[in-house]
């Protein structure tokens, strides 16, 4: 039924879903530059305390810079019909992404220990705003890995064009909150 | 007769010339016929979903006016008795035992304001509006089956419906819904125990707003993919009727503008439950003095019209789009300036991201930043001038029908230009030190916005009238409905101008008691019949458009209207999917009217030997 235009005439080579998930991603990332200009806004007027990132932050960028490329050959060897690496590189990111959502909120917990609170100086405030808006967007991601992974382990092992359509949806998805987690940290650290 | 013979010549070119997408061979039709709920309530269809969406619209109108109707009543009748409310309003009207006077409580005047504001700008203006059209109009003019996700679309609607009831459940609070201004500034915003309607209120109303906020997201994502991708063979941009950039670009605006709203709310919800001071500072409430330190309201004010300016766009764009199409099949002549129109919308959608600031010239932002916004400002004015300027030159010399979708068309044009004029004066930094905040400003966003935005829409439901509902609207109460609003609305706002330059503020609740605006009683007594008036010339509409669905005149013929654009190629009772065969192949731009001697050329008819394409 959801598919009645899907055979209609297609004006753009991109798959309309495909095209839907990309201005989901401009929509996303307007919410973050505002969020972003919030900050320097209220950085500007003063009264802004300064502290480290905690090291736990550095260790999650790794993390999900790692479940980025574990995916990517995930997805290589879907399309290249190796079905073994296609599931193992597949779990090692579920489960990277997991890993990812702990080292954020060890990170949080070494700042609260800090004494950089919630409601303490906006600095702090923005800070786990920020970073916890992104957590949910990734839990997001860490959502459409498991359906991934469910169509991996449920359905019998067979190279089409759908499904392979909608494992680039995952894939841009989540390369995308990856390189949104990146673009925070650098503006966190530089801002 | 010549009807019968264009129906036919439709059919014909559409079996020649169509695309073949094998829609026949699965028959969604009658899978989605056999079924009400899936029909009627859960509908993927389009169609469906866009009269979902105007219902809605519709009924919220009438609660949103209502609204407006009682104080309005408050502040032309400051000295008489609301009593005769109390049925409807129950502990909000206080009765003096002594008296027998029944006066409405200040907090629920400022209710009923901040209601009447959040109302008819999101949930009629927005979703009523562009969410009606947008969907009744993308998939059918551009010859597609229906939007990329059906779902989605389905799930926008939806999402408006929830936000619509947890909004009307705040109406019953015992507190009251939210009461500070459709803006929702802080402090009065983010501080719970700051007003009646800052606690419980408050937190529906940004409840509903986030829930609206995801069904416009939904929404938009689905218009711009279907504008993007599913285009019928030969619909190229240039092809494009105005209807649909105008909802493309609205659409852009709000996917880029509402998310920054989410924010904004996102900071103000952690401000009210998790006691940060996003927007909070040193605060004294009932004589003691808050924890918040350091935060800024005029931050809110920044994220909340870096959307509320584009909002106002995406509230009026639509409206432009309708009016540029039904002004062009009902003056029988192409639009004036196709391209420009085009590039103006995009002008206008660009501008538009860049002018935010201008809502807040008192609020203490600093005084060189706002001449940069004053300079964007008054440009915006030059696009929509070019746009005036072509609806005018289109009505020249035209051929014109008068019935009630083109007057619509025309108020429209009058009433942007009086209100946009308005906004000129706004736009200069230094004129705003004087009007701001006064009823300068309710003038001119009503004329430029609601009623202008209120006329395009009419202008669309009166036209489009017979594509939903396969009837036509009655003209005489259309055209009773038109003079009675178009005069009214006048009559509402011109005045307002007057009590502007005078410095009466806005949002207060009654003048009589300031000696400086004592003068102005009768004045507001007026207006305030002026409104009642316009209140039950609404009523009419309605009457109406409920009677025509049953009673009004059949449509016998696919194309009544005479028009170029691919929906009203459809059968008249379409199914989902729209057309039962192929889809339609297009050959020409869609406004080709009086070419070469002919009335109308519609998009199908593959050029002739030596014709060269109009722009
Ligand atoms: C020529 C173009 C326009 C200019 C230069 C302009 C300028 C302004 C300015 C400077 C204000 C702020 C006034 C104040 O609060 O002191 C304002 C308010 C407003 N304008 Fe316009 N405007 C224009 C067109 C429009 C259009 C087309 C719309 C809507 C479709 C619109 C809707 C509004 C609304 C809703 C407000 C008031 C919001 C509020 O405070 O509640 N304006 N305009
Ligand atoms: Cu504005």
């Amino acid at each position: 039924m959801a598919d009645i235009t899907l055979k209609s005439h297609r004006s753009s080579r991109v798959h309309p879903q495909k095209f839907a998930l990309w201005a989901a991603m401009a929509s996303i990332t307007m919410m973050f530059a505002s969020l972003s200009s919030a900050y320097i806004v209220r950085q500007a007027a003063g009264n802004w305390l300064e502290f480290q990132l905690p090291s736990a932050f550095y260790i999650s960028t790794i993390i999900i810079l790692l479940s980025s490329m574990t995916l990517h050959k995930s997805y290589t060897s879907f399309i290249n019909g190796q079905e073994r690496p296609y599931k193992l590189y597949l779990v090692v990111s579920f489960f990277l992404g997991l890993g990812f959502v702990v080292s954020q909120y060890i990170g949080w917990q070494n700042l609260y220990s800090l004494g950089i609170d919630l409601k303490g100086n906006p600095s702090g405030s923005f800070l786990y705003v920020m970073t916890f808006i992104h957590v949910v967007h990734v839990l997001g991601g860490i959502a459409c890995l498991l359906t991934a992974m469910f169509h991996a382990f449920a359905l019998k092992f067979k190279v089409t064009e759908r499904r392979k359509h909608r494992f680039e949806l995952v894939n841009h998805y989540w390369h995308y909150v990856d390189l949104l987690w990146v673009y925070l940290l650098i503006f966190l650290l530089f801002s | 007769m010549a009807d019968i013979i264009t129906v036919d010549r439709d059919d014909v070119l559409l079996k020649k010339e169509g695309f073949d997408d094998h829609f026949h061979d699965h028959h969604h039709e009658d899978k989605y016929k056999s079924n009400f709920i899936s029909h009627y309530i859960f509908s993927m269809d389009h169609k469906m979903i866009a009269r979902q969406f105007l219902i809605t619209g519709m009924l919220w109108a009438i609660i949103g006016a209502g609204m407006s109707i009682i104080f309005r009543l408050q502040l032309g009748f400051p000295d008489e008795s609301l009593a005769w409310l109390k049925p409807l309003l129950g502990k909000w009207i206080t009765i003096n035992t002594e008296t027998g006077m029944g006066s409405l409580q200040p907090e629920f005047y400022y209710a009923l304001v901040t209601m009447h504001g959040t109302i008819i700008v999101f949930f009629v203006l927005t979703a009523g509006l562009s969410g009606t059209f947008s969907n009744l109009l993308i998939p059918l003019q551009l010859g597609a089956r229906d939007m990329a996700s059906p779902f989605l679309n389905m799930l926008s609607y939806w999402f408006f419906f929830m936000a619509s009831v947890v909004m009307f459940y705040s109406l019953f609070l015992s507190t009251g819904p939210f009461s500070g201004g459709w803006t929702a500034y802080p402090p009065l915003s983010a501080l719970p125990q700051a007003s009646m309607g800052s606690g419980t209120g408050m937190t529906l109303w940004t409840i509903s707003l986030v829930l609206f906020v995801v069904s416009v997201l939904l929404g938009g994502i689905n218009y711009i993919t279907t504008v993007l991708n599913l285009r019928t063979k030969g619909m190229t941009f240039w092809r494009m009727p105005l209807t649909i950039w105008a909802f493309f670009v609205t659409a852009i605006l709000g996917l880029l503008s509402f998310p920054v709203l989410a924010s904004g709310f996102f900071l103000l919800m952690c401000d009210r439950g998790l006691g940060t001071s996003f927007y909070l500072s040193e605060i004294f409430i009932q004589g003691s003095a808050l924890d918040f330190a350091g935060g800024s309201p005029v931050l809110y004010q920044h994220l909340f019209w870096f959307l509320g300016h584009p909002e106002v766009y995406i509230i009026i764009l639509p409206a432009m789009g309708l009016v540029s199409e039904v002004m062009a099949v009902h003056a029988r002549k192409p639009i004036f300036g196709y391209k420009f129109m085009v590039y103006s919308i995009l002008a206008i959608g660009f501008l538009s991201f860049i002018v935010w600031a201008h809502h807040m010239f008192m609020s203490g932002v600093n005084p060189f930043i706002s001449n940069f916004f004053v300079v964007f400002t008054l440009i915006i004015a030059v696009p929509s001038a070019i746009k005036v300027f072509n609806w005018i030159a289109t009505l020249y010399k035209g051929d014109l029908r008068l019935n009630t979708p083109m007057l619509f068309s025309i108020g429209f044009v009058s009433m942007f230009i009086s209100g946009g004029l308005t906004g000129v004066f706004l736009g200069n930094s230094a004129i705003d030190i004087q009007q701001h905040d006064t009823y300068f400003v309710v003038a001119h966003f009503h004329i430029v916005m609601g009623i202008a935005a209120f006329f395009g829409m009419f202008a669309g439901v009166y036209h489009w009238y017979p594509k939903m509902f396969g009837r036509f609207m009655n003209e005489t109460l259309g055209k009773i409905h038109f003079w009675a609003t178009l005069i009214g609305a006048y009559a509402i706002f011109w005045p307002m101008h007057y009590l502007g330059l005078a410095g009466v503020p806005r949002r207060y609740y009654r003048f009589d008691s300031f000696d400086a605006f004592g003068s102005f009683g009768e004045m507001n007594m007026f207006i305030t019949i002026a409104a009642i008036v316009v209140f039950f010339a609404q009523l009419l509409m309605v009457i109406n458009f409920f009677y025509s669905m049953y009673y009004g005149k059949k449509m016998t013929t696919k194309n009544p209207w005479g028009a170029t654009t691919l929906e009203w190629t459809t059968p008249i009772k379409a199914g989902h999917g729209n057309w039962p065969g192929k889809l339609p192949t297009v050959h020409r731009w869609p406004y080709d009217y009086g070419k070469d001697g002919k009335d109308f050329i519609s998009q199908l008819e593959p050029m002739a030997e030596g014709e060269t394409e109009a722009h």
